[in-house]
């Protein structure tokens, strides 16, 4: 198409170039499709279902709704992000241990929203939690293994203070 | 000295999930996170209108765009123009006619998304709107004109059981009205086919409920055989029966033969709610015959579902339907006629719960009504009428499973409640949550109850089965089944069951894909029995095999051995030896083919052995509403369900609060609008989801009693824990507020106006 | 075509000058929806993200107001001093789709869009907040009513961007309350902000989802003040109440009856009334 882009993006510390895509793209289809980071899901494309979230610049926020072209300047991080070398964080070994785990397809965008809760808030209440979690949808677990598996992240964090 | 033993995840352990790890960090394929080199995007135009006649279709001007490969239609179908899971009759593309909004007419092939949906948007089509058949009612009407073919009604089933002329001295009746839920799975709908480079096959990456059920009607359509239709299965994001009807299959694999290219085709949260069928919206009439001490002496009952456009499952959903309107209660008699018929409206078919969630939804509130009229509690009605093992259902099934519905009554009952509400509570525990809508003294607090039977398997005759191939070399057993993982942990039990039965505590799980025999469908709460049983049974004759050569080694009669934990063990001697060590180099092999026993048709007046099994659930709901807005905020949902064996107790805890949410969700917010014919809220905006702010506690406790029909001695567990939920709901609502709720999903409105 | 990142707002309005037709691109969480859904191409995009006027927001005691640009997004109103401040507005602003959404979406947005569900506007509409333009001709400010001229229209000329919006400090109580079906991430049915000053008792009240454009009930904030003081009856909050359904003009669609819209907003603000009467 004539109206295409080249650009940079800063993703999880690296420099990333997207050459010659539609101006449209969100930044979650310039993950999933252009840059081999297909760990943020998009499930509604409107922002209403948390699956693709990513952080850009420490917030929380659905690529489906960041226009890519536009996030040159910020720092984004996915869930391939989050823990070095193939390793597994304390939220993903605790998601697994809990159950909290069943088609998956919301799970990576949980990861990143508690992830992003717990660095800014490390002692949430679980009511607090549960709003911060309130944007991302899951439809397999009915939340209660989730709600387990961030309850035994606090306490572990708490413990090893 | 003693040994310290590692936990070894058999049977009855919580198990971890294999593909856990892969799926936390983003990096288990879904089928839409499938790429190939050199792929095309493929994407569907759909049609506008409810009914229309095709006068015109001009793809020109599609083919016209820059990066546009093909466009095809109707005439494009080199096989069968139409599939379906019981009658064939949806077409692959529209001919003639398009009998819903959202029947695909072409599709298309470009370089890009954006692409597609330019050719999309440059497509011609002419059509002459007609006016869509709406009311399921005047599918019954003769003098309507058909709409199809085939006419509009799909199957009408009548009951008659029992000494029909009794009459109850009290009697009591409703209308109730179940309104359209979606499964709404959050793995849109997405595929990758690739044609073999002859031209005469392909491989399709597809994320489904049933490999080879897609693969022999693909193959129709395609004019193949079906060898040369490989489907292999891609990484399943939910499916709650949505994937059981082909949606983009088809297209996809006639776009890559026509392009001689891969096609990856990807749904939008829009087009999936075109895209898939949805739960049945029913009306029933009931009414429910008792002594003056409540015990049900008949059931009378009309059932109507609108099946939509084309058939699907409506036959079957019907017949679960009407079979299961008595609830988990004895009762001598029943007239039920069931008709399910075909509309304008969207096509509906397989949703968790098959045609039982509509039952239920009556029976529980009739039981509730029965119970006022009787002068007892909801508890005690239930009770006294509560259902054991060799009772008759009204199709004169006798219930040979295990069925301990007092049980799951009394247990729930047991649960403890939630506290009440603080007194100065924090806006997110009321309704209304974070828009402050309400306070304290608005809120009303009240308590229901719902049970239900579910059968398990599928019906009427039916040889269901599946397949699953053991091998078995160096302490390390390889499985092999074509099985759908949709999320509900198959994956974690199949290796449990060849731990337990192999002592071996390495498993690999080969890909799904239809190189093995079929598995059947994810669906109809049956792959732990008849796929847990397919790899029971394989191991077992691995076992066996095992046991001859270790017996023929050893000079030790086989029939000695047993597994011991890891060990194979002289039972009768000294011998002992680690099943990893005791064949070295030796591959032992097997493949099981797990078939229920037989079931039997429905005569013309409902009586016959048509079901294989059943479960059976209760449910206690606890409900705060704010009675002037009619806002409601489900506080607890209790449980106790009938599992026969919890072999892993942690994704039985899973399906259970799984199955609340959705049952949750029918209750108090799920509903796709149709107006003439017209879906009205295609988004995840409108279509409302359960959030955690909604997530209610859960309270549960498991009945073990092992069931001696199941291959495992367990009871499905996908569907039970949702049936229940939603007239538990719907009846602490009334409690609340003392509004005859007769609908689902209860809607603000309903109650405070 | 492609995506300009102006520092300033100079640079900006010089943009929508050069660029007529040029899309505003602010927290996107309205934007990419038109995108996404194919209603909007976009061709020239002026993203506002990195002009740093536009993220703050300056109280002046002095002059009794709050200006918010903007760019400050809904989780900042929530959690920064403006809360304290304009405490209806973060009330408005914590019921904003999720916690994702309100990480990027914006107040310049909510006015941009000018939807009648907008959730913020509400709150604008009952303090007389005050519309900060900017274009090439200079700056202007309009009140909220003369912004919002229909439903997703606004009195933003071409070449025009909001710079942001001034509220004054209110020496009183303020709130907000909103319906929606679920308890989290939802559209608003009906919603009503309400105001009451300290210093003559007076009520403004405004009414969201249930008309063309956000309706200050004035009648009945008239007729309030007509009534005797102390203004503290479960009477008095009641008839106040059915008084502001009846100046709503709420639609059926698929999300809800007018019916149930009117009384909704008949119980909003008749207990929103109730709790801004101090004990």
């Amino acid at each position: 198409m004539s109206e295409n882009q080249t650009y940079t993006l800063t993703i999880n510390g690296l420099k990333r170039e997207v050459k010659d895509s539609w101006i449209g793209e969100s930044l979650l289809y310039v993950l999933r499709e252009r840059l081999g980071l297909p760990g943020a899901k998009g499930a509604c494309e409107q922002g209403e279902c948390g699956s693709c979230t990513v952080m850009v610049d420490g917030a929380a926020v659905c690529s489906c709704l960041v226009l890519a072209a536009s996030a040159i300047e910020s720092d984004i991080k996915t869930v391939e992000g989050l823990a070095p070398d193939g390793s597994l964080t304390d939220v993903q070994q605790s998601f697994i241990d809990n159950g909290a785990v069943q088609c998956g397809f919301c799970t990576p965008g949980l990861i990143v929203a508690i992830h992003n809760l717990l660095d800014s808030r490390p002692a949430p209440t679980d009511l607090e939690v549960r709003e911060a979690i309130s944007g991302n949808i899951c439809r397999c677990t009915g939340y209660g293994r989730i709600f387990a598996a961030v309850q035994d992240v606090i306490e572990q964090r708490g413990a090893t203070k | 000295m003693s040994t310290v033993k590692t936990r070894r995840d058999v049977l009855g352990t919580n198990a971890l999930r294999p593909d856990g790890a892969a799926k936390v960090k983003g990096e288990f394929s879904f089928s839409s996170d499938m790429w190939s080199d050199g792929m095309l995007w493929g994407a569907t135009l759909r049609s506008p209108h409810p009914y229309a006649r095709i006068l015109r279709i001009d793809t020109s001007p599609a083919l016209a765009i820059d990066g546009v490969r093909t466009v095809l239609t109707a005439e494009d179908v080199p096989g069968v123009l139409t599939y379906g899971l019981i009658d064939q009759d949806q077409p692959v593309f529209a001919v003639d006619y398009v009998r819903y909004m959202g029947e695909p007419v072409a599709a298309v092939a470009a370089d890009h998304p954006e692409t597609c949906r330019r050719a999309l948007a440059a497509i011609v089509v002419e059509y002459e709107v007609l006016t869509p058949l709406t009311d399921p009612e005047m599918s019954l009407d003769d003098s309507v004109p058909a709409i199809h073919p085939n006419g509009n009604v799909f199957r009408h089933q009548r009951i008659v059981h029992g000494d029909t002329s009794v009459v109850g001295d009290v009697v009591v009746e409703g209308e109730y009205e179940i309104g359209m839920q979606d499964q709404a799975f959050l793995g849109l709908e997405a595929a990758m086919a690739i044609p073999d480079s002859d031209g005469a096959g392909v491989e399709l990456h597809i994320a489904t409920q049933w490999l080879h059920e897609d693969q022999k009607q693909i193959a129709a359509c395609l004019g193949f055989p079906v060898e040369r239709v490989r489907l292999v299965l891609g990484g399943v994001g939910g499916a709650f029966g949505a994937r059981e009807d082909i949606s983009l299959q088809v297209h996809s694999c006639l776009l890559a033969l026509a392009t001689r290219r891969p096609i990856k085709m990807q749904y939008s949260r829009e087009e999936s709610f075109f895209g898939h069928v949805h739960r049945h919206p029913a009306r029933v009439q009931i009414r429910h015959h008792a002594k003056v001490d409540g015990t049900i002496v008949k059931i009378e009952a009309r059932m109507l579902f609108d099946g939509g456009a084309y058939a699907s499952t409506s036959s079957a959903v019907l017949i679960n339907g009407i079979t299961h309107i008595q609830g988990p209660y004895r009762c001598p008699s029943a007239v039920v006629d069931g008709f399910a018929v075909r509309t304008n409206n969207p096509p509906c078919g397989a949703m968790r719960g098959f045609g039982v969630v509509q039952a239920c939804y009556a029976h529980e509130s009739q039981m509730d009504r029965l119970a006022e009229a009787c002068g007892l509690s909801h508890v005690e009605i239930r009770l006294r009428n509560a259902m054991r093992t060799g009772d008759t259902l009204i199709t004169g099934q006798p219930v040979e499973s295990v069925a301990p519905v007092e049980r799951c009554i009394r247990e729930t009952d047991a649960l403890p409640l939630p506290p009440p509400l603080p007194e100065t509570p924090n806006a997110l525990e009321l309704p209304g949550g974070t828009g402050l809508t309400s306070r304290r003294e608005n809120i009303r607090r009240g308590i229901g109850w719902g049970v239900s039977i579910k059968n398990i398997m599928y019906s009427e005759g039916f040889d269901d089965y599946s397949t699953a191939r053991c091998t078995l070399k160096d302490g390390v057993a390889t499985l092999k089944f074509a099985t759908s993982e949709v999320g509900q942990g198959f994956v974690t039990l199949a290796p449990q069951i060849a731990r337990s039965v192999l002592g071996i505590n390495d498993v690999v799980v080969e890909p799904m894909d239809t190189s093995i025999g079929s598995a059947g469908s994810t669906s109809a709460s049956r792959q732990t029995w008849m796929s847990g049983g397919a790899v029971d049974g394989a191991c077992r004759l691995v076992r066996e095999r095992l046991f001859e050569h270790v017996g023929t080694t050893n000079g030790i009669d086989a029939l000695r051995l047993v597994i011991d934990d890891d060990e194979i063990v002289d039972t009768m001697g000294t011998f002992r030896i680690k099943v990893a060590d005791a064949a070295p180099g030796i591959r032992f092999e097997e493949t099981f083919e797990h078939h229920h026993r037989p079931t039997e048709d429905l005569d013309e007046n409902g009586q016959g052995n048509c079901h294989v099994a059943f479960a059976f659930v209760a449910h206690r709901a606890v409900v705060d509403v704010d009675v002037e807005l009619g806002l409601v905020k489900v506080v607890q949902v209790a449980t106790a369900q009938d599992i026969g064996r919890a072999l892993n107790p942690l994704s039985v805890q899973g399906q259970l609060e799984g199955g609340i949410a959705q049952g949750l969700g029918l209750a108090v917010m799920e509903e796709v609008i149709v107006q003439d014919g017209r879906v009205r809220n295609p988004s995840f905006t409108d279509y409302l989801l359960p959030t955690a702010l909604d997530a209610p506690e859960v309270v549960y406790s498991l009945i073990e009693e092992p069931d001696p029909q199941a291959p495992l001695g367990a009871k499905g567990v996908g569907e039970p824990p949702c049936i229940s939920v939603t007239p538990a709901i719907a009846s602490a609502i009334r409690q609340a507020t003392g509004r005859d709720i007769r609908r689902v999903p209860v809607r603000p409105q309903d109650i405070c106006l | 075509m492609t995506v300009h990142s102006p520092r300033t707002v100079e640079q900006a309005v010089e943009l929508l000058d050069t660029h007529p037709g040029a899309m505003i691109l602010s927290g996107g969480t309205d934007f990419m929806v038109e995108v996404n859904f194919n209603h909007r191409k976009p061709s020239e995009v002026v993203s506002t993200r990195a002009i740093d006027e536009l993220r703050s927001w300056t109280i002046n005691r002095a002059a009794n107001s709050i200006f918010i640009g903007a760019g400050v997004t809904y989780s900042t109103i929530e959690t920064s001093d403006i809360a304290a401040i304009a405490p209806a507005l973060a009330e408005a602003s914590r019921t904003v789709g999720s916690p994702q959404i309100r990480a990027a979406g914006t107040i310049g947005g909510n006015l941009g869009t000018c939807s009648p569900a907008g959730d913020t506007l509400p709150v604008l509409a009952a303090l007389d907040a005050s519309i900060h333009l900017a274009s090439s001709a200079g700056r202007r400010q309009v009140s909220f009513a003369d912004f919002m001229v229909g439903p997703k229209r606004t009195a933003l000329l071409p070449g025009e961007m909001v710079l942001g919006v001034s509220l004054p400090i209110v020496d009183g109580w303020q709130g907000y309350a909103k319906v929606g079906v679920r308890n989290a991430m939802v559209i608003s049915i009906a919603s009503a902000c309400l105001v009451r000053r300290l210093s003559d008792d007076s009520l403004q009240v405004a009414l969201g989802s249930v008309g063309p454009t956000i309706i200050r009930a004035r009648a009945a904030e008239s007729w309030w003040l007509e009534q005797q003081a102390p203004r503290t009856s479960t009477q008095m909050f009641s008839e106040f109440g059915a008084r502001c359904a009846a100046e709503a003009s709420p639609i059926t669609d698929h999300r809800s009856t007018a019916e149930y819209r009117r009384h909704a907003i008949k119980i909003l603000c008749s207990r929103l009334a109730a709790r801004s009467t101090p004990r």
